[in-house]
């Protein structure tokens, strides 16, 4: 197999090549050397491969660039048993993520530069997929004083948040807003307003039923209009995570229409999945915000489709059997996510509501963009973090198979097509399924 | 009358009344019928359970449905062992489990549980290898309590089907007000349920039943009045003001029992708090009042639910008499 580690040239040949920045899909080739993308097109070795260049032979599967998924928590550090850096970076590998954006809610949360620096060393150690970490917005996540935002981003924070913690206080995001733009830092938030988030599950026929108190869908909304109006005050960048409501994606949409600096994006199972997914009480599908409706479903597709929702994230959160096997209100929430991603990810495209380079630019050009990462899109000198993947291959999702520590996916025994066969990063190859992928010829 | 009288199969567990049949139900409410004949005469004890193992485990404190239960297990003839297990030493969920799987290990036939949280009891069902009774899970569901709600209207209107029933009070918090919705839809009842809209869950209106926000129009030509109790903790600040005022324009009493129909009952699953909910007048009248009548009727359907989940199963075994 060829593999570049020491920076030799390696031509990826006979590709189905998916280009979001381009908004292309044909066939074509890239070029890699020195861990970068050297050249690549739909001309490129069209006379056949290089002599005298390590080849990969695509056979016509899809090269795209690898995954930037900007929502991962690891249990690392503090909660090792759930997930270290070294699980997660096989788990991204496996699932054709090739960056990664860490959650500062971990103990202790990234609200300091020294942890944010701890991030890039273990990365640096377990020498898989890239890491970045986001810096905790409020010190001890408490949503109560700014955290040193300037040198956090100093240190490499990407981003700044709370985790799955919404700021409660108007005044304070106000502040966090107008202090962040010094420094050209994005807030991100998950948007519940959460005196009416505390809910076990989605607001509804369904949780009556079940006797589970609920997360009304409007704790979305109100949030969201209220982090919008501060926006508005403040010319700061604003990302709203996690989107799953349609009042959710109507209101982003007309916040962008009037030129405001906010994005968003949202997981595949608020895209996959509605709140029947909790079924018997199924913790596995207790995630935060819940699992919505049916019409919520459809108008996050729709969001993702047209482009109001920017980028499609993993969620990833690993749990383990004793947070989970306990009654339903009690369980903590979460799902894995990094190596469903692209399967359900592709559903999109098998479901004919977007094409592969519309799929690709969600998962990976704009949320690089917008976190001013290096990866996520092809182009001559960016890093060559490519993923290859069978788009069409049937297979059915398995945790028992799975390289996060944890198998808590709401996507248990979902029949499922589109695998990563072979990833990436920086030119040398970190996954390569050998049960689909055998070893092919270099030169 | 035995299992065998059953004239439709149970399920291993009664976890709730969503899901059973109306011939499930009627059956279990015919098997009923024959203990409380039973419970009336002098010799009550059976020997229907007559070496089989009950364990009444509560995680929440309930004198009354852990003694009913206990009542119905004894004259049936089982090993009756009360567990209660105080809420405050049960902070993580998975003591739920470790304490199902050790009583597992003991080989009970039946556990009857209690549990502060909706989806508990499902849950332990799950991991163990005995029938499993719900005694009452969060807001979930009361499956006995429905049961004998309806074995005392049908002994006293004759039928379930076409009466119109009104669940009244905390509808949010009440696992007995989903099980009795439930139960009463399915034996072709209509079912109003009437509370202020703080205590009305979202889009209740979609499990069939008319929503009421006033005792005038929702008690108004009703045939029965299920009267839910009202936490006093939930009394003040973010639900209803204040005791007195929920009193006045919830609390059932003689004036707004004027638009019921003609011998309407009046029931609660008690305890009662006179005054905040009910007033004593009507809750002490012997004509309509059938709280007590209710609380016998619960031993009863209890000893049905037994024998249906575990005295059956005895009895189909190769051998048995």
């Amino acid at each position: 197999m060829a593999n570049a580690s020491d920076g030799r040239p390696v031509a990826y040949i006979n590709a189905r090549l998916i280009d979001p920045s381009a908004d292309t899909d044909q066939r074509g080739a890239v070029l890699t050397g020195d861990g970068k993308i050297l050249d690549y097109g739909a001309n490129l070795f069209s006379g056949g491969a290089p002599y005298g260049i390590a080849t990969v032979d695509c056979r016509g599967h899809c090269l795209a660039p690898g995954i930037v998924d900007l929502r991962v928590h690891t249990g690392e550090p503090g909660e090792e048993h759930k997930e270290t850096f070294d699980t997660a970076g096989r788990a991204a590998a496996a699932g054709g993520v090739t960056s990664m954006c860490i959650l500062p809610d971990t103990e202790p949360p990234f609200d300091d530069a020294s942890l944010i620096e701890f991030v890039a060393r273990r990365a640096r150690q377990v020498q898989r997929t890239k890491m970045y970490a986001y810096g905790a917005l409020t010190l001890g996540l408490k949503g109560e004083q700014l955290s040193e935002i300037g040198l956090i981003s100093e240190a490499g924070a990407v981003a700044f948040t709370d985790g799955d913690r919404p700021i409660a206080s108007a005044q304070l995001m106000r502040r966090a807003l107008y202090y962040a733009k010094t420094f050209d830092a994005l807030i991100v938030q998950v948007p519940q307003e959460p005196s009416l988030s505390t809910g076990a599950m989605n607001s509804g026929e369904l949780a009556t039923r079940l006797g589970l108190g609920g997360n009304h869908k409007l704790a979305e909304a109100i949030q969201l209009e209220r982090d919008i109006r501060l926006v508005e005050m403040t010319g700061g960048r604003y990302h709203a995570s996690k989107i799953s409501t349609a009042e959710g994606v109507d209101i982003v949409r007309r916040a962008k229409a009037r030129g405001l600096k906010v994005t968003c994006d949202t997981a595949p199972h608020y895209f996959a999945l509605n709140e029947i997914a909790v079924g018997d009480y199924r913790t596995f599908a207790k995630v935060v915000p819940p699992l919505r409706a049916e019409s919520d479903r459809l108008a996050v597709v729709e969001g993702v489709s047209d482009g109001t929702i920017d980028c499609i994230v993993s969620d990833h959160r690993p749990q383990d059997v004793e947070s989970k096997r306990v009654p339903f209100a009690l369980a903590e929430p979460g799902v894995v996510g990094l190596e469903t991603l692209l399967p359900i990810a592709l559903e999109l495209y098998h479901n004919g509501q977007m094409t592969l380079p519309r799929i690709w630019q969600r998962l990976t050009t704009t949320p690089s963009r917008l976190f001013k990462l290096p990866g996520g899109r092809l182009e001559k000198g960016a890093p060559a973090d490519l993923v290859l993947f069978d788009p069409d291959i049937a297979w059915v999702i398995d945790p028992d198979k799975f390289e996060s520590k944890t198998g808590n996916t709401a996507f248990d025994e979902r029949p499922t097509q589109g695998r990563a066969l072979m990833t990436v990063l920086d030119g040398r190859v970190i996954h390569r399924d050998s049960s689909l992928w055998p070893e092919t010829v270099a030169a | 009358m035995t299992m065998r009288s059953l004239s439709v199969s149970m399920p291993r567990d009664l976890l709730g009344i969503e899901g059973l049949s109306a011939a499930s139900i009627s059956a279990l409410l015919d098997l009923s019928e024959t203990y409380i004949d039973t419970n009336r005469s002098l010799v009550k004890r059976r020997d229907t359970l007559s070496g089989r193992t009950v364990i009444n485990l509560f995680f929440e404190a309930s004198t009354r449905t852990r003694t009913s239960f206990e009542v119905a297990a004894k004259r049936l003839g089982a090993d009756v062992i009360n567990m209660e297990v105080a809420a405050s030493s049960v902070k993580k969920g998975e003591t739920l489990l470790d304490t199902a799987m050790t009583l597992n290990a003991m080989l009970p036939d039946a556990l009857v549980v209690r549990h502060q949280d909706s989806g508990a009891v499902n849950l332990l069902a799950q991991k163990v290898n005995c029938s499993v009774i719900n005694g009452g899970d969060g807001s979930h569901e009361h499956p006995t309590q429905a049961l004998l709600d309806a074995l005392t209207i049908r002994r006293r209107k004759g039928k379930l089907e076409g009466l119109l029933v009104a669940i009244c009070g905390d509808i949010l918090h009440s696992r007995v007000a989903r099980s009795n919705i439930h139960l009463l839809k399915i034996m072709g009842a209509q079912v109003r349920v009437v509370g202020p809209a703080t205590l009305m869950p979202t889009d209740i209106d979609r499990m069939g039943v008319e929503v009421h926000y006033s005792m005038r129009t929702g008690l108004k030509d009703v045939d029965i009045v299920m009267m839910l109790r009202l936490q006093t903790e939930r009394m003040s600040g973010s639900f209803v003001p204040s005791v007195s005022e929920y009193f006045r324009f919830f609390g059932l009493d003689e004036e707004k029992m004027k638009v019921t129909r003609p011998g309407a009952l009046i029931m609660h699953p008690g305890p009662m708090n006179r005054g905040v909910e009910i007033d004593s007048a009507v809750a002490d009248d012997l004509q309509r009042s059938v709280i007590h009548e209710q609380v016998e009727m619960g031993v009863a359907v209890r000893m049905a639910c037994l024998d249906a989940l575990i005295g059956g199963r005895r009895n189909a075994l190769p051998g048995a008499a």
